[in-house]
């Protein structure tokens, strides 16, 4: 299942940080997630071009370790807004695969029944905010949770990512700043996958590092290699115990690549061949299956154990999803508001 | 006993709230150290701390979204707007995440937007506007506007127990106009329910805000010549009281729509809508919507006037109606 090859000098390698704290169990888990996560993409890819989605398909091939290795370092009571890209971030959180198989497919037991698709949703339960579409508008709603979090006392942070094109929205900037002068205790976690639908990061802002703005927003700033799920881990447990020490916010840029279009339909074919090819080989699955193997932390059978799981996961999810009916009409106009009135009256 | 404004009574409901729910907290720009740009939030730093008045950077997205994002985790905030014109830096957040959270994922948004809004004080195009329209079509939000010092405090205080976002829009002309006696004891005002603030059968004049009082003395007015003028005060525009709306147009036949935002695209237009789909059987003429002209609002204050559905122009709308 794996697609790991036999090191060569020449390939990305990844390396573990000085004082990590990752016991076996968790290097398996971490695994096991961003196994997920890309398997998981790869069957909603299936059913896209089996016309079973409704609507777009997004996807973060290449991605997968920056939403991983950030959400494996929060805590009990931590909020977390995954953006588009963050499908393993509600791995992590415990979401199934389930759940996103019937948000593409629109069904009724979809986390929203229906009412919105694609990776919009949330669970306060499991402390997930949904993301609306607009961009960069989960910044002040985090530094908002944030500042509940720091007034009531709680050793807790709220964590959002942005692309590098939301750095240039009205909110980015707001909500950054926002959560810098009441020093909250937020994790704007930074994305840098060089496109933003196919405008290049050049058109977007013209220094090279997202993490270079955070000295304008008097908050720390901090780059890691997002294709390497311990360095986003690390880098992410560190923020978060910065935050906790009243240090906050910090702004953290992961570098990487979106590997696929905006969405399925795009093949992007903007994006320079050889540039692609250059992050094919930085693929953080790969190079994080490498890791494990040549550090014996975890041998190929472990791994294929867990892809098997994985496999057998998928398809139960898949099939019961297909199985399952669209929501019925009748909830169409329900819970727009808290009244069991349409239009909110407080009476019947 | 004494009368308070209007204004002290949105302050005494956001006082009284704080005192009863800690969740309770407000955000906005100068709320804190100045005690708000008219002084709504006044003493509430001292009494209550920074961490219940929070002044904020001038981000009015960022007051909104911290202000929902403050809800998820079971805060009640209300948000000032200095002026309620700047709500326009905040659409999003209002319009996308807070008013369809619910609906999309179940997560409700318990927070008050409020600021002063309207015109007559000679605020120009950008301190002056009535912006009910712009968020009239989203479902998800709930608007309101007071007339009154009494249904200032129990609107306020209706906003801040309600469980989805609510735009509370205060009318600054009526800050410290208007006064009366209030009760002592705690109160709301329930969002969705019209007043009769005059009864009569000959014509209706169904408004809010400070347009109620333009109606009133038009009511006088047409009184001189025998004319019994109702006139409803809506309160609420989301959600409506339609039955009250029905009720006085069924009862009067003859329904004027007054309102202080520009007339095309207005709210009159709703409320003329449902008249119209309801209750058309017992019209006895057009039903008309006396509005603001459709231009920005002007600084100077002839133009201003000029601007402004003034007390005549009910009257005169009031006997081209009366002549059906």
């Amino acid at each position: 299942m794996s697609t790991a090859k036999p090191s060569t000098s020449k390939e990305y390698r990844i390396e573990a940080p000085d004082g990590l704290d990752l016991g076996k169990h968790q290097f398996v888990e971490l695994y096991h997630y961003i196994a997920l996560n890309r398997r998981l993409e790869e069957r909603l890819s299936i059913l896209y071009r089996q016309n079973k989605i409704v609507g777009g398909l997004y996807s973060s091939l290449g991605q997968e370790a920056t939403s991983v290795g950030s959400a494996y370092a929060l805590a009990d009571g931590d909020f977390l807004a995954p953006m588009i890209r963050n499908l393993g971030s509600y791995l992590v959180r415990g979401v199934s695969a389930k759940d996103f198989v019937a948000q593409y497919l629109a069904r009724e037991c979809s986390p929203t029944r229906g009412k919105d698709g694609t990776q919009h949703f949330g669970d306060l339960s499991k402390g997930l905010i949904a993301c609306i579409s607009m961009l960069g508008a989960l910044v002040p709603v985090m530094a908002g949770v944030a500042m509940a979090m720091k007034h009531r006392g709680q050793k807790n942070v709220a964590l959002t990512y942005c692309g590098d094109g939301a750095t240039s929205t009205t909110d980015f900037h707001e909500g950054l700043n926002f959560a810098a002068v009441h020093r909250v205790p937020f994790i704007l976690v930074a994305e840098h996958n060089q496109y933003a639908y196919a405008t290049p990061v050049s058109m977007q802002f013209t220094i090279e590092n997202i993490a270079d703005k955070a000295p304008a927003y008097g908050v720390h700033g901090e780059i890691v290699d997002g294709n390497n799920v311990l360095a986003v881990y690390d880098a992410t447990r560190r923020a978060r115990q910065m935050c906790i020490e009243g240090k906050g916010p910090v702004l953290l840029e992961a570098k990487t690549f979106r590997r696929k279009g905006h969405a399925e339909h795009d093949p992007a074919d903007y994006v320079p061949k050889k540039l692609r090819a250059q992050w094919e080989a930085k693929d953080p699955l790969d190079a994080y299956s490498r890791f494990l193997l040549d550090q014996g932390v975890a041998t190929r059978s472990e791994m294929d154990d867990v892809d098997a799981k994985i496999t057998r996961e998928l398809e139960l999810a898949v099939q019961e999803v297909l199985d399952s009916p669209f929501p019925d009409k009748s909830i169409a106009d329900r819970d727009v508001y808290f009244s069991a009135r349409t239009d909110g009256g407080s009476h019947a | 006993m004494a009368l308070t404004t209007y204004l002290e009574a949105i302050r005494q409901g956001i006082w009284e709230e704080m005192e009863r729910d800690e969740r309770v907290f407000v955000l906005g720009e100068d709320v804190g150290v100045y005690g708000g740009a008219f002084k709504v939030t006044k003493g509430m730093l001292d009494h209550f701390g920074p961490e219940r008045v929070v002044d904020t950077p001038i981000s009015e997205s960022a007051i909104v979204g911290a202000a929902i994002g403050a809800s998820y985790l079971g805060m009640r905030p209300v948000a000032e707007m200095q002026f309620i014109d700047f709500i326009s830096c905040c659409f999003d957040q209002i319009t996308n995440f807070a008013a369809k959270s619910r609906y999309r994922w179940g997560a409700g948004v318990p927070i008050v937007i409020r600021g002063p809004s309207g015109g007559n004080t000679h605020g120009g195009p950008f301190h002056s506007q009535n912006v009910e329209s712009y968020f009239y079509n989203t479902p998800g939000l709930k608007i309101v506007q007071p007339s009154t010092a009494y249904d200032a405090k129990g609107l306020i205080k209706a906003a801040i127990r309600d469980e989805d976002p609510v735009l509370y829009l205060e009318h600054k002309y009526l800050y410290r106009r208007i006064k009366e006696e209030l009760p002592s004891e705690d109160f709301v005002v329930p969002i969705g329910e019209a007043a009769v603030r005059r009864e009569g059968s000959d014509l209706g004049i169904i408004t809010y805000g400070a347009m109620v009082y333009n109606a009133l003395d038009a009511a006088d007015i047409l009184a001189k010549d025998g004319v019994e003028t109702e006139v409803l005060d809506v309160r609420s525009l989301q959600p409506l009281d339609e039955n009250a709306i029905l009720e006085t147009a069924m009862k009067t036949n003859k329904v004027i729509v007054l309102h202080e935002a520009c007339l095309t695209g207005g709210a009159g237009g709703e409320l003329a809508a449902r008249i119209a789909e309801k209750a058309f059987d017992f019209l006895d003429g057009p039903i008309i919507r006396v509005a603001a002209k459709d231009t920005p609002v002007p600084f100077s204050p002839p133009l201003e006037e000029y601007f402004l559905p003034q007390v005549d122009d009910v009257v005169d709308a009031a006997r081209k109606l009366l002549a059906y």
